[in-house]
């Protein structure tokens, strides 16, 4: 293998991943724009999607199906937490409405693992088929598929955020709550609404990656983290932001797997947010970093 | 100002998360409380990585004491004694096994048996020579009973991963392998077999080429094997545990490395196979001989415990494993032990380093001052996997 293709691998390896945090990471930056809160149960929705998906296929469900019942049932799943435990608690400040968010993903792995126990799953790939070789490296169908998931699903954020009435809602929302809700908008709806399309986006970005990684009841911890560290990477309110971070932590990450010492891996990666939060505090495509509804 | 207010709220959440991430919650106790009926039940405490990480060594590991535990009972207990067993689980958490170990000692259990990996087991230790309880672990790493001075009270009945390496070079040997690239999960029993193989090897003229690293919950580890790649290695090792182990296993034949691949004796159970699904196939392995035993020679001393065990485990709790097995050894020497013995605790320390000749599940048990193991280089076979079932390598 040439040092080309050995890099040409380790990018690969890294967009993969890279595309998983990057959808936790939109999830993180939705609920914070429209909120101002960090949703740590982020990656339990992500759990969620996977762990719904293997139980439904389990019994038999052919995988489309399966993927939108699983993301309906994580949608309202998440709909009646925010509604029970975010909205009854939407006097408190943010910093308590994290520490909620905290206390949820606890509940939700506690009540995953009393559901579903500690043993790891295996869902087979959506597409048989071989490996490619592209220019001496290799992917897995699988991989495409959470690439183009990605893409597609970074497609359809920025669209609605553009072009639909709920996603100028939403941004209205972020700019100024106050002359949103002069205007008609209900704030409170938004906040349902950012977060069940979170949890929506969590739930598909556990589905694609389940066939790569398994799934285990704990698996939303660790990406909720790494998540979380793409999120600030991209300044935690940038949508564009948040998927270069997550793509750009996967592939630093394999990087130094691959060429410094593959026992730093995690470490490397907050390493990456400690630095970030030191010097450039608004995240290194952050433009906004002060503003916070 | 805003900005180092936002800054600082973000590092509180980071470190809160860091803490999180430690250890949440508190141990979780199993108890399997059976009444005394006439005289007073003996206490024996187990601790077992039930949830977690370490779940596919801790679930067999509990199914089978409990196996044992109602068989000894039914039949009259030990010397007329019931048996009484607190189990508890330390979620593969060191910490926590640190904890379940004291919470045991202070509830005057006479022996305690677990964890079942290495680490979970170091984190007991000082406790366990503090407090002089005779401890068998079912963990593999050799300094769980090295140096010996430090180890008067712990025994383990695993093998040893010095054993295990030194039957990996042995194989290397008869098929004229000299190169190799050694890939280890990043954690102590990892670590354990790093050190353990790189002695080995230097010992029986193996070259490493390439030594990798990987994380327990890492999940692709194409960067790894990208480099293990480039040293040309004539066969990849492997150490680790399921589902590392298997996403290992995936990605290799993903990128269509053509070495033989041999792991270690961590994915002695069905779940390495289902998790890796084909790519498990052609993978080789040194194991004890449960995985094995319907094939084994009649003459084998083993032979008749193995099936019988194999037996009765799986027409209660599924597949084999050799997991199950070491508890099996760890609480078998011990009610041995305690049946000559009595409710003694230095007695029952003393009878388990007597323990001779003792057919268990990993091998005959050959116990001394010097070694708190026991077992020899012939207690364990190399098994391949073909087809997704478990066959004695040629």
């Amino acid at each position: 293998m040439s040092l080309a293709s050995e890099l040409l691998q380790y990018v690969l390896s890294g967009l993969t991943m890279g595309g998983i945090y990057a959808l936790v990471a939109l999830g993180f930056v939705i609920i914070h724009n429209v909120t101002g809160i960090i949703n740590f149960a982020q990656g339990e929705f992500v759990m969620l999607g996977a762990m719904f998906m293997v139980t439904l296929i389990g019994v038999g469900a052919p995988t489309p199906l399966a993927i939108i019942l699983s993301v309906i049932l994580v949608m309202i799943v998440v709909g009646i937490i925010e509604f029970g435990a975010i909205r009854s608690a939407k006097k408190a400040s943010p910093v308590t409405l994290v520490i909620i968010t905290i206390g949820l993903s606890t509940a939700i792995r506690g009540i995953a693992l009393l559901v579903w126990g500690t043993n790891p799953y295996k869902l087979a790939p959506f597409t048989k088929g071989g490996p490619y070789h592209i220019g001496g490296a290799t992917i897995v169908p699988q991989s495409l598929w959470v690439i183009g998931t990605t893409a597609v699903l970074l497609a359809l954020t920025l669209f609605m955020f553009e072009y639909t009435y709920w996603g100028k809602a939403l941004r209205a929302c972020m700019v100024n709550k106050f002359a949103a809700r002069l205007m008609g908008i209900s704030p409170s709806r938004m906040s349902l609404f950012a977060f069940v399309f979170s949890a929506a986006l969590g739930a598909l970005a556990g589905m694609v990656i389940a066939p790569i990684t398994y799934v285990t009841y704990d698996m939303g911890l660790m990406l909720g983290l790494k998540g979380f560290v793409a999120a600030v990477l991209g300044g935690l309110s940038s949508t564009p932001g948040a998927v270069i971070g997550g793509l750009a932590l996967g592939v630093i990450e394999s990087l130094g797997a691959g060429l410094l010492s593959s026992g730093y891996k995690d470490g490397i990666s907050f390493i990456i947010l400690l630095l970030v939060l030191f010097l450039k505090p608004g995240g290194i495509f952050g433009t906004s970093g002060t503003k916070r509804v | 100002m805003v900005r180092f207010k936002k800054m600082s709220a973000i590092l509180v959440i980071v470190l809160i998360m860091g803490l999180l991430v430690a250890g949440c919650g508190g141990t979780k106790t199993e108890t399997d409380k059976t009444t005394a009926e006439t005289k007073e039940p003996y206490k024996i405490g187990a601790i077992f990585d039930i949830s977690g990480k370490g779940s596919s060594l801790g679930i067999p590991e509990r199914d089978t004491v409990n196996m044992i535990i109602d068989e000894v009972n039914k039949a009259g207990g030990i010397n007329g004694h019931q048996i009484e067993l607190v189990m508890l689980d330390n979620e593969s958490d060191e910490t926590k096994s640190a904890l379940a170990a004291r919470k045991l000692i202070e509830q005057g259990v006479l022996a305690i048996i677990g964890s079942s990996q290495s680490g979970t087991t170091l984190s007991t230790l000082e406790a366990i020579q503090k407090a002089e309880i005779p401890l068998v672990s079912a963990a593999a790493s050799i300094k769980i009973v090295q140096p010996i001075a430090d180890r008067k009270w712990v025994f383990k009945t695993a093998h040893s991963d010095a054993l295990v390496t030194e039957k990996i070079i042995t194989y290397l040997k008869s098929k004229a392998i000299t190169k190799v690239a050694f890939a280890s999960m990043n954690n102590a029993y990892g670590d354990s077999g790093l050190k353990e193989f790189t002695a080995a090897a230097a010992k029986g003229g193996v070259t490493i080429v390439a030594k990798e690293k990987f994380a327990p919950e890492d999940t692709d580890m194409t960067p790894q094997l990208t480099n293990i790649n480039r040293a040309k290695p004539e066969a990849v090792i492997c150490w680790a545990i399921p589902p590392s182990a298997s996403s290992f296993t995936a990605n290799y034949r993903t990128l269509d490395l053509k070495m033989p691949l041999i792991h270690s004796h961590g994915i002695g159970n069905k779940k390495f196979i289902e998790l890796a699904g084909d790519a498990a196939n052609g993978v080789i392995f040194p194991v004890g001989k449960l995985l094995v035993a319907e094939g084994l020679a009649d003459t084998d001393p083993q032979k008749a415990v193995l099936v019988d065990y194999a037996k009765k485990f799986e027409a209660k709790y599924g597949a084999r494993n050799t997991f199950g097995g070491h508890a099996w050894d760890a609480l078998k020497v011990v009610l041995a032990a305690l049946e000559k013995a009595g409710p003694d605790k230095v007695k029952i320390r003393d009878e388990i380093e007597k323990t001779q000749n003792f057919t268990g599940i990993s091998g005959v048990f050959n116990m001394s001052p010097t070694d708190h193991n026991g077992l020899a280089l012939d207690s364990m076979v190399i098994v391949e996997i073909d087809k997704g079932k478990w066959v004695l390598a040629k």
